[in-house]
């Protein structure tokens, strides 16, 4: 216990400098980029002098390295800045919507797991034989199909072909949610509220979007977890785990798969970001309205700020969940830690 | 010990495994027999790709396709094991039959604590059997094999190369097998480890009773455990015999060559000995007798006709045209 | 084989021996053998749309009175028309230039910035090295899309803005590739250093390690073409892609998601299918040649 706990120590200061890498990047790219954001934000046809005043104001004509430092400064006191285009921090929108695509992003991976780890798991199993390929095949095909038409194609077959589910939105016409609103996460809120048919309207307005995220990405999953396995099951640990009478299903599972599972572990934290990225094009499709659905609005209306802010928080949950991936890694493996 | 075991316990007859690759069907193993008398240790010999190991393996039938055993029997107190459902083959392994691998760093699951890996092995033999009896089994057995019993407590890595031999025997040997099939067990350790090694399977011979089939390509680790001796050549069994003759007057010109080939600390040699050619493709191995091509006493018959295994006198048996072939 | 060291570097001599290779490969490895031909299949077929579309459209993709508005297919539009009755099939097909031709410009981007970049990090090493990786990490670790949106969001619309923020993204797998092999290749040449023998360096450089290299180049630009080609529709169906008057599939399937409630179908249906379909070539292309060129290089 103590050697992990050290281990969590070192890991979680390390976390810093590559935090500070990527808002660095993230700088980099929004202010030392060509392109004008303060005339394309007044419309591109606006007079030289008030362009320089608004520039004055947001404070962009002083030296970058002033900008940057200002920049982490009000990032260490958690400041996001104003929006450049509404009355508002930032953070206000930000926060708000937050909830929603962590909810969305969450059971998108719950679902990427649970399709791809068991296939993935099958088919090296079944190595080379029909279903491996067949597996195999589906998980490329998933892979190539992109996330938005694939929330089409299910908004389309369930929702306007068969009208089995919602295709828009968290929550239908009839649920209020200021009867249940606490935490932001609404599978949850409804069930703390005792709220069932309202936990159910969310739920079935949770299914298709995070479907579309579980199924595309579980391609990746798919073929790490067989890669994985094929080489684990090779292992002699595995021939005499079945050599004392271990049986087949037990071997794959239990111990295979536990150690191919590690690798898979890492690759979980490296998909989170695709998956976040991929919760932005499913906050598109289907009017999910969280952190994907804001970046793409302010995008449109130019408001830097805003887009600054959101980017600035994707990386902060990168930086996060890449942490957290390596603190479960030494919790499941022993040899990292001694 | 007698010369001929009198009530086998493991008759292997004529069994023939074989796997395909990308340009043809390895023979591993060929029309192979033998006998483990029971109390006995029988080692098999032979050089790196000879088939032992395939061999050893198939006994459990752990054989994992693309291999196939293509023909033969294996005998356990009558019963043959490959006619058996797999469920009771699986009731076996570890039970009654036990197998000890060669790489004891890889043979362990390094995310399991060594009393959870002796739980499971021992309740999925005996599903009944509590916790604190279980553990109570692993200490005993970790005793017998010099292991201090706090060690289940630890993970594999934290245990050194020889420790965790004992404890993949360990695992092996919790259920009390009749035979214990192990396959180079000494190969990855150093030769102090390795005499330890020794004492320690002939200690568990005396003390568990138990019937070890030794795969080795060491002889002298072999001459020092085994009754018997099996010889093996390109997947054949070309000799069989008790270990004393076997060593002293061998029959088959590649067991000959094997013996000579080991080098003796007492003897002024400037040259090590060895034997000419390679192993043969088991692809297309050659006709009639496969060690032909490298014999120094090869005859005519012997490029055209396989030598069956042959009794010669006093129960030592060769596949050598040298001595007849009358079986 | 002394006198033959021309016919080794030879171009002539290296495409025999791939092609031997592919031969061979053929009937050792059946199933890697036809998806990799699939996956050429559509590659070509996709490059001549691009490069002849005029061949193959019924319409002028910006027609706008093609037909009916929204009409669903039929043997007059084979794929209907979209709300400004625009013929579908031809939009798609012209399409398929804006998509392949940024993509292609992306990866080739890409690759011409990140490979020598990696060459250089692995072969200086030290501080330099340290620093590249470093940034190149983390923009690895970032998530690609989210990245090429703030570029692309910044640099405004256009062809060779969308260009860029693709590229950008794919630099760090070229880097991290041709970094790790250089660095395999420097600890070769140390140790064959010691026999001192310069032509014998040259040779495990350009017999064994090259090959390799550019089999493995060659296996990630497919994949990169891919995920490039991905991420060119995702960027154009948010909106940040090209102007409208150029006809592309993501912007085309974010236009058709506004019909899709009244049931209008084929408005995404066959520009989300053409996107994976190209996708799913150029993967196939790749893993294909990678199981082929060299077994085991990508995890299989």
């Amino acid at each position: 216990m103590k050697n992990l706990l050290r281990y969590a120590l070192t890991r979680i200061l390390l976390t810093i400098p590559m935090l500070w890498i990527l808002l660095t990047l993230v700088f980099v790219v929004l202010r030392i980029m060509p392109g004008d954001p303060v005339s394309a934000m007044l419309g591109g046809h606006a007079p030289e002098r008030v362009i320089q005043q608004k520039k004055e104001e947001l404070g962009l004509n002083r030296p970058l390295l002033v900008q940057y430092f200002d920049y982490l400064g009000e990032l260490a006191r958690l400041d996001l800045g104003n929006s450049m285009i509404f009355n508002q921090k930032v953070s206000q929108p930000l926060l708000e919507k937050l909830p929603a695509t962590l909810e969305l992003t969450l059971v998108g991976m719950g679902f990427t797991m649970l399709i791809g780890i068991p296939l993935g798991a099958y088919a090296a199993s079944r190595r080379r034989t029909g279903r491996d390929f067949g597996i195999r095949l589906f998980g490329n095909v998933a892979y190539c199909i992109p996330v938005f038409w694939m929330g089409l194609m299910l908004q389309l077959f369930f929702g306007i072909w068969l009208d089995l589910l919602p295709i828009a939105g968290r929550t239908g016409p009839r649920v209020y949610v200021a009867d249940f609103q606490k935490t932001g996460f609404y599978l949850l809120d409804t069930l703390l509220a005792g709220q069932w048919a309202s936990f159910a309207d969310v739920a079935l307005h949770l299914l298709l979007p995070s479907l579309t995220l579980g199924i595309v990405l579980s391609g990746i999953f798919i073929r790490l977890t067989r890669a994985n396995m094929l080489d684990t099951l090779k292992a002699d640990y595995v021939l005499a785990a079945r050599a004392r009478g271990i049986p087949e299903r037990r071997v794959v599972y239990g111990h295979a798969l536990k150690n191919a599972f590690i690798p898979v572990l890492t690759m979980l934290g490296l998909q989170f970001a695709a998956l976040l990225a991929g919760a932005i094009l499913t906050e598109t499709t289907f009017s999910w309205p969280g952190m994907g659905r804001l970046l793409v609005e302010r995008i449109y209306l130019r408001d830097y700020p805003t887009i600054q802010g959101v980017i600035v928080v994707f990386a902060f949950f990168v930086s996060v969940i890449s942490l957290a991936v390596d603190l479960i890694y030494a919790a499941i493996d022993p040899r990292v830690r001694y | 010990m007698p010369p001929t075991p009198n009530e086998p316990i493991l008759k292997v007859r004529g069994l023939s495994i074989a796997y395909p690759i990308a340009i043809g069907t390895v023979r591993a193993v060929e029309g192979a027999s033998l006998e483990l008398g029971d109390g006995e240790a029988l080692g098999l010999v032979g050089e790196s790709g000879c088939g032992k190991s395939t061999l050893g393996l198939a006994i459990l039938r752990l054989v994992r396709p693309p291999g196939r055993i293509t023909a033969g029997r294996i005998l356990y107190h009558g019963r043959d094991i490959l006619a058996m459902r797999e469920a009771e083959v699986r009731g076996l392994r570890g039970r009654a039959i036990t197998m000890a691998f060669q790489n004891p760093l890889t043979s362990l699951n390094p995310l399991v604590r060594i009393d959870r890996q002796f739980l499971e092995t021992i309740r999925q033999h005996e599903p009944s059997v509590r916790r604190s009896e279980a553990l109570k089994r692993a200490e005993r057995i970790l005793e017998e094999l010099g292991v201090e019993p706090r060690r289940l407590f630890e993970y594999p890595h934290q245990l050194s190369g020889g420790m965790r031999q004992r404890v993949m025997l360990g695992l092996g040997l919790v259920m009390n097998p009749d035979i214990l099939v192990a396959d180079e067990p000494t190969t990855a350790l150093d030769v102090i480890v390795e005499a330890g090694f020794i004492d320690l399977l002939n200690r568990l011979r005396r003390d568990l009773k138990l019937s070890i089939l030794l795969i080795t390509h060491n002889l002298g680790m072999v001459a020092e455990i085994a009754d018997r001796l099996a010889v093996m050549y390109a997947g054949k069994i070309v000799e069989v015999g008790t270990a004393e003759a076997v060593f002293h007057r061998p029959l088959h010109p590649y067991t000959h060559g094997l013996i000579h080939c080991v080098p003796n600390i007492r003897l002024d040699q400037d040259k090590l000995a060895t034997m000419g050619g390679s192993p043969p493709d088991l692809v297309e191995p050659p006709p009639g007798c496969r060690f032909h091509p490298r014999c120094p006493r090869v005859m005519d018959v012997c490029r055209r006709e396989e030598p069956p295994l042959a009794d010669h006198r006093d129960g030592q048996r060769a596949a050598c045209w040298l001595y007849g072939g009358v079986v | 084989m002394a006198g033959t060291r021309g016919a080794r570097y030879s171009a002539a001599g290296w495409l025999a021996r791939l092609l031997g290779r592919l031969t061979t490969a053929r009937r050792k490895y059946g199933a890697e053998w036809w998806i990799l031909i699939a996956g050429a299949v559509v590659i070509l077929f996709t490059i001549y749309m691009a490069a002849f579309p005029q061949t193959l459209a019924p319409y002028d993709p910006l027609d706008q009175e093609t037909g009916p508005q929204l009409a669903p297919p039929s043997s007059a539009h084979p794929m209907g028309t979209d709300n400004l009755s625009r013929d579908v099939l031809s939009r798609m097909i012209h399409g398929s230039r804006t998509i392949l031709g940024v993509a292609f410009a992306a990866a080739i981007l890409s690759s011409v910035i990140g490979i020598p970049l990696g060459l250089l990090s692995g072969f200086l090493g030290g501080a330099v090295d340290r620093v590249l990786s470093l940034i190149m990490d983390s923009i690895y670790a970032f998530p690609g899309l989210i990245l090429a949106i703030a570029f692309a969001a910044m640099l405004g619309p256009g062809v060779v803005n969308i260009t860029l923020s693709v590229a950008v993204i794919y630099i760090p797998t070229y880097f991290r590739l041709v970094r790790g092999q250089t660095l395999s290749i420097k600890q070769e040449l140390y140790v064959e250093a010691a026999r001192a023998i310069g032509a014998r360096q040259r040779t495990i450089l350009g017999r064994y390690i090259f090959p390799n290299v550019i089999a493995t180049v060659v296996v990630i630009f497919s994949l990169n073409i891919a995920d490039a080609i991905m991420t060119e529709a995702a960027l154009s169906y948010i909106g940040l892609g090209l102007p409208a008057g150029i006809p592309d599939w993501g912007m085309d399937l974010s236009m058709g998601k506004k019909f899709l409630p009244s049931g209008v179908w084929w408005m995404i249906t066959f520009p989300g299918a053409m996107i994976s379909v190209l996708a799913l070539g150029f993967t196939m292309l790749g893993e294909g040649l990678s199981e082929i060129l060299n077994p085991r290089l990508l995890e299989k």
